[in-house]
């Protein structure tokens, strides 16, 4: 059986910098993903990101990417895209098929998961219409594949995915008709929230979409008002003129490979719903398989890629890779970043539900 | 719908080679390398299949091969993710109806 040190499934934002990590420590490294190209869900993000310096703050999504491929390629990481690894077994056993025809199992040392997370539906009649789709969807399609999903675009919810879309469906060319918001409140960071409304959208607070209209595709929306208890307030309905519904309502880890190898689960209901528990050298209750990134629990991908350099570090650190002054060294500088992003009105709140999870019983 | 020729990020939409396909029988230029999805959607087709019982329409929903809304019957198989599947030149496309036919007597 063929055996790597670190395989680290996944190469979005965590797994790519868990590899770069690993690799730097000198530990043989196998990234795998299923899609044809690596970078997960970076290369659409074309914002610039937050943070302090040292987090790349202010460049955009996109440009990281490039430079973690560049990175990745000058430490001659051994990468198998097309490859889909569809279980975990006797913990240290990754089962993968590459290229849709050729299934194979390889010893892992150690296994960083860094598979992601999916988006969250909102269900309400006629929301499998063609036209109502995820809000990172729509993203997808504007800024990887350059075809707008719709010209009269209505946004569910404003968090900062709903809000970050809505004004890259404006840059793409689109009409953003609404944002609407079931809490009382706006959910996304002021700055990206302020363009949107710079660019004359109407935000509907305390709304929902009551129904998507359309025969074959969305051909309108009814919008209603909500009460205190957050049901729909009759007489408050109306209707919007659009093709496109976006759904901004959240993620969810995609934990199948940890769940299907036995990790310990813990339930977070601010980062997502169930997650591996694991402690903040990023290793699971099983001790050769490590996590990072929306996995174990949704944050930013500045967040997951330090959390990336956590789990790659920790795994390499395990397998005797790093002398101790360098190891924590790292881990201190890690740790003070991750800190950093976990501060202020948005991030305490993940803070205290990152913490919440290590303190959870390991099982 | 359309194409996004130009992008104030993004820039101009780079050239590329055109390859074309075949959508429930009609030719379709489509840009060499990208998802099948991509192209129907440029094109504005309305939707990629029809469910099983209700014949309902579906196209694509999270576009990263996750959810399995998008599938079409793709050079004859069925249930092909047309989000994470790049053309081809003279790909076969068509509309899938319910689960698809795999051909042989054990598909009715």
């Amino acid at each position: 059986m063929m055996e790597r040190d670190i395989v680290v499934i996944g190469s979005g934002p965590a797994g790519l910098c868990a590899a770069i990590e690993a690799a730097e420590a000198g530990a043989k490294v196998l990234l795998v993903d299923e899609n044809a190209k690596p970078g997960g869900q970076l290369f659409k993000q074309i914002h610039k990101f937050f943070g302090s310096r040292e987090h790349s703050a202010g460049v955009r999504g996109i440009d990281i990417g490039t430079l973690l491929l560049k990175k990745a390629e000058d430490l001659n990481i051994e990468v198998w895209l097309n490859t889909e690894a569809c279980g975990i077994f006797d913990q240290d056993k990754v089962w993968v098929v590459r290229d849709k025809s050729k299934s194979m199992t390889i010893h892992a040392k150690r296994i960083i998961l860094a598979t992601g997370a999916n988006e969250n539906v909102v269900n309400f009649p006629g929301w499998t219409l063609p036209g109502v789709m995820g809000a990172g969807a729509a993203q997808t399609m504007i800024n990887i594949h350059r075809v707008l999903p719709g010209k009269k675009i209505l946004m569910i919810g404003s968090g900062n995915v709903g809000v970050i879309v809505s004004y890259q469906l404006l840059q793409a060319g689109a009409e953003v008709k609404a944002v609407v918001e079931a809490a009382p409140q706006l959910g996304g960071y002021g700055v990206h929230t302020a363009k949107v409304r710079r660019a004359g959208v109407p935000f509907y607070t305390g709304h929902t979409v009551l129904e998507a209209r359309g025969t074959d595709h969305v051909e309108s929306a009814v919008i209603v008002q909500l009460d205190a208890s957050w049901k729909p307030i009759a007489g408050t309905e109306f209707e919007l003129d659009v093709d496109t519904i976006c759904i901004a309502a959240g993620l969810t880890p995609a934990v199948e490979l940890a769940f299907g190898a036995g990790c310990r689960s813990v339930n977070s209901p601010v980062l997502g719903g169930l997650v591996p528990w694991h402690d903040q050298r990023m290793c699971t209750s099983i001790p050769s398989i490590y996590i990072a990134g929306d996995v174990s629990g949704v944050e930013e991908a500045s967040t997951a890629m330090e959390e990336g350099r956590m789990a790659g570090l920790s795994a390499a650190d395990s397998l005797g890779y790093l002398e101790e002054s360098r190891y924590k060294a790292r881990f201190e500088a890690i740790n003070h970043n991750l800190l950093a992003l976990r501060s202020g009105m948005f991030g305490q709140k993940r803070r205290d539900a990152k913490e919440a999870i290590m303190a959870a019983s390991k099982g | 719908m359309q194409r996004i020729l130009e992008h104030p990020i993004l820039g101009p939409l780079p050239e590329e080679e055109k390859v074309t396909i075949y959508v429930d029988g009609e030719p379709v230029e489509a840009r060499k390398g990208e998802m099948i999805a991509a192209t129907l959607m440029a094109t504005g087709k309305p939707y990629f299949r029809k469910t099983v019982k209700r014949h309902e329409p579906r196209s694509i929903f999270c576009g990263i091969g996750r959810c399995t809304d998008c599938v079409m019957t793709v050079n004859g198989i069925p249930n092909v993710r047309t989000c994470v599947t790049a053309v081809e030149d003279g790909m076969v496309i068509e509309t899938q109806m319910g689960f698809g036919d795999w051909g042989g007597n054990d598909s009715k």
